[in-house]
């Protein structure tokens, strides 16, 4: 019951992390063997172990995400021989798209639950404390910020070993939400990634998550439909645009932001050194793309189209 | 020492050989050495020989009820096994549901990388060079890894398949799961298909797609006409699909499908990158767009520059008219 025992240690983090001593830390090894039957209990109506009934539950959530400006259309210039590409001036970096949805997710979960604690959690150099204090401005509660030279240009795998010893110290939690892909690279590897080095289960692509009890509910993207699919907690979840928009920071909110925490840690805070990097970068460039356009002419629209189905045909497509 | 490819396979819903294992099987033959395929899910033993024809001299058959659905804690743990026991210098998979979520397991529990959504492939000494687009599609990165076994996930459709050849024949290995319901920590409570009717987008030989210009839900009805009449399926850029104006599972693109039709036409779609990533093997792109300098027209080989209603009306009408004489 390896499960059981996690949770019922979180339970008791949770307690004293709230500054309820329902229970106290020594007692955790003790009350692991218990907690399900006094879940079960209460499920029963019964009168079984009150402190641990009365406890709120209290959930910390991951969120991870990287510093993307949204560059993804054509606002960008590959310089080949330095194998990076540069944002067109005056580009703002803002969060990748994909992981202020994780925070929108985040705190949807929190409007039902209200004691959520969200932690957002990312890697990377000083441009990312803006990022993170737009997701403090949305609604998170704290954000830790690893920005360490040894891990600059640190590949999908070192990003994720030092994203997940850094979760590990921030244990307990109960959910780790990443975006699906960064804009930029489009993997979708780090979060799988992590819930491999956690030993934890992963479920990806997620338009839905519904956290309850000690299980995630997730409603995942399938390529003809969707999934619903449950895992217990602790999890990662990966989610999809189709999850919806993310809420945008009011003023009042921005301005409460400025007093949330961002905890500043480097690789020795979290007692690692840099992973190894491993894969390599050989070399980026724009592919080109040669297509003469025959641009269709015509007095009017309807003309345009007829013409269009005339060309076609001539060309055997239709 | 790690040597050859092993493809990790698998099955269509209604149980065929996925049309992405023989492009991934080509891509192994070329590399050079030998292909070994791993077949994972319930009732795929059928297949096995199947993938024999293309090209793989062995085929793992992993065929288990336990299976029939992909979950990562049931296909992981066997994938690992295999890779093991075949010791591949390439590892390469369909960039699917299920190549999307094993290959980065797989690749941390084998201590590698991979390279994900791949479209070209060179072989540089025991090297695998793998490129793949970023940036949604406007870059290209080649990439390679540092460890064994290297592992690449494929885009459908961006190679050539491997020639089917029944003459050969591969040697079959059935091996059990080795997994049961207390290793899989996931359950599918439900599954919902969206119902796609008339000719499936991956297959249409025309597809017609929508765009935000359409300015709302019922402009794809003249589209749906305009697909009829010409054989075809209708598709959609992501702007319409997270308004709700058209079915998530009609999204092309590279979050949604690639299509590879003789003809796509684009209707009010802009042109983003990570659009064009779904039709990147299309040669012939129609575009019509109110806006002359759209970014869709530099893929295009005709351009309709205009309102889209009119246009498609005309458009339609004459195709009838064209098809009726024959
Ligand atoms: C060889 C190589 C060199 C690189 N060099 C650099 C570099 O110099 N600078 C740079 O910025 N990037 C660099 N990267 C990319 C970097 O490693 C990140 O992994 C990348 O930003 C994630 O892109 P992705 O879309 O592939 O991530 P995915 O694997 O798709 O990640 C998806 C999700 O993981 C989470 N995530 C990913 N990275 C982070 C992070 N850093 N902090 C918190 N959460 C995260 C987010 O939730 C994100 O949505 C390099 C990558 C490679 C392969
Ligand atoms: C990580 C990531 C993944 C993505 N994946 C995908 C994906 O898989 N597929 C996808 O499509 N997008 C994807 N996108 C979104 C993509 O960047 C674009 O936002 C999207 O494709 C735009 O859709 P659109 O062309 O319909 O809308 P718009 O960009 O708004 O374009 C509408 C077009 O219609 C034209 N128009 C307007 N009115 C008319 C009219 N009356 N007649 C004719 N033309 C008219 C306009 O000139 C304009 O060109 C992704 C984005 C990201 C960041």
């Amino acid at each position: 019951m390896k499960t059981a025992h996690s949770c019922c240690c979180r339970a008791a983090f949770d307690a004293l992390r709230s500054g309820r001593n329902g229970v106290s830390s020594q007692d955790c090894g003790k009350i692991s063997g218990c907690y399900t039957t006094a879940r079960d209990e209460t499920r029963a109506g019964g009168a079984g172990n009150g402190d641990l009934r009365d406890q709120p539950h209290r959930s910390s959530l991951l969120i991870v995400f990287p510093d993307q400006g949204d560059r993804s259309c054509s606002q960008f210039r590959v310089d080949e021989a330095a194998k990076k590409v540069l944002p067109a001036p005056g580009i703002q970096p803002v969060p990748s798209q994909f992981d202020t949805i994780g925070v929108e997710a985040a705190l949807r979960i929190k409007d039902k639950q209200p004691d959520t604690v969200i932690t957002v959690l990312s890697l990377g150099p000083d441009s990312f404390r803006d990022t993170i204090k737009h997701c403090l401005a949305m609604g998170a509660d704290e954000g830790v910020h690893i920005n360490d030279p040894a891990v600059n240009g640190a590949d999908h795998w070192a990003t994720a070993e030092v994203l997940a010893a850094a979760i590990k110290k921030l244990e307990p939690f109960d959910l780790i939400i990443a975006g699906r892909q960064a804009v930029d690279w489009d993997m979708g590897i780090v979060g799988s990634t992590i819930a491999e080095i956690l030993g934890i289960p992963v479920v990806t692509i997620a338009k839905d998550i519904q956290h309850n009890d000690g299980r995630v509910t997730v409603e995942r993207v399938l390529l003809d439909g969707f999934e619903t699919v449950e895992a217990p907690t602790p999890a990662v979840v990966t989610v999809s645009n189709e999850l919806g928009e993310p809420r945008y920071p009011q003023l009042r909110q921005i301005m409460m932001a400025a007093k949330k925490e961002v905890k500043p840690w480097t690789l020795g805070d979290i007692g690692i050194s840099a992973p190894e990097k491993r894969i390599t970068l050989e070399a980026l460039f724009v592919p080109e793309t040669k297509v003469e356009t025959e641009f269709i002419e015509g007095d009017t629209p309807q003309e345009k189209g007829e013409k269009l189905a005339t060309r076609l045909r001539e060309a055997k497509l239709i | 020492m790690a040597s050859g490819t092993l493809v990790i396979g698998e099955s269509t819903e209604d149980g065929k050989l996925n049309p992405v294992v023989p492009e991934l099987i080509g891509i192994g033959s070329r590399l050079g050495g030998p292909v070994t395929v791993a077949l994972l899910g319930s009732g795929v033993e059928g297949v096995a020989q199947e993938a024999g024809a293309f090209g793989a001299s062995k085929v793992f058959v992993i065929d288990d009820a336990i299976l029939k659905d992909y979950q990562g804690d049931s296909y992981v743990p066997i994938a690992e096994r295999i890779a093991k026991e075949v010791n591949p210098a390439v590892i390469l998979m369909g960039q699917t549901m299920m190549g999307r979520d094993l290959a980065p397991r797989l690749a941390q529990r084998l201590g590698t990388a991979v390279a994900m959504d791949c479209v070209n492939f060179e072989m540089q000494g025991d090297k695998l060079i793998a490129e793949r687009p970023c940036y949604g599609g406007s870059a290209r990165a080649r990439y390679t890894i540092n460890g064994m076994p290297q592992i690449a996930t494929v885009r459908a459709k961006a190679q050539e398949p491997a020639e089917r050849d029944d003459s050969r024949e591969a040697e079959v290995v059935k091996q059990p799961a080795g997994v049961g319901e207390g290793d899989v920590r996931t359950r599918i409570v439900e599954r919902r298909k969206e119902k796609a009717e008339g000719v499936r987008l991956e297959d249409a030989k025309v597809v017609v797609s929508g765009g935000r210009g359409l300015g709302g839900p019922e402009g794809f009805k003249p589209l749906e006409e305009m697909a009829d009449v010409l054989g075809g399926a209708v598709g959609a850029s992501r702007a319409v699909c997270d308004l709700g104006w058209y079915p998530v599972a009609n999204q092309v693109g590279l979050t949604g499908k690639v299509v590879t039709p003789d003809l796509y036409i684009a209707v009010g779609i802009s042109g983003a990158s990570q659009h064009m990533a779904g039709i990147s093997s299309v040669k012939n792109i129609v575009a019509i767009n109110k806006d002359p300098d759209a970014s869709i027209f530099k893929s295009s080989r005709w351009a309709v520059v205009g309102d889209w209603k009119e246009i498609v009306s005309g458009f339609t009408e004459k195709v009838r008219q064209l098809k009726a004489s024959g």
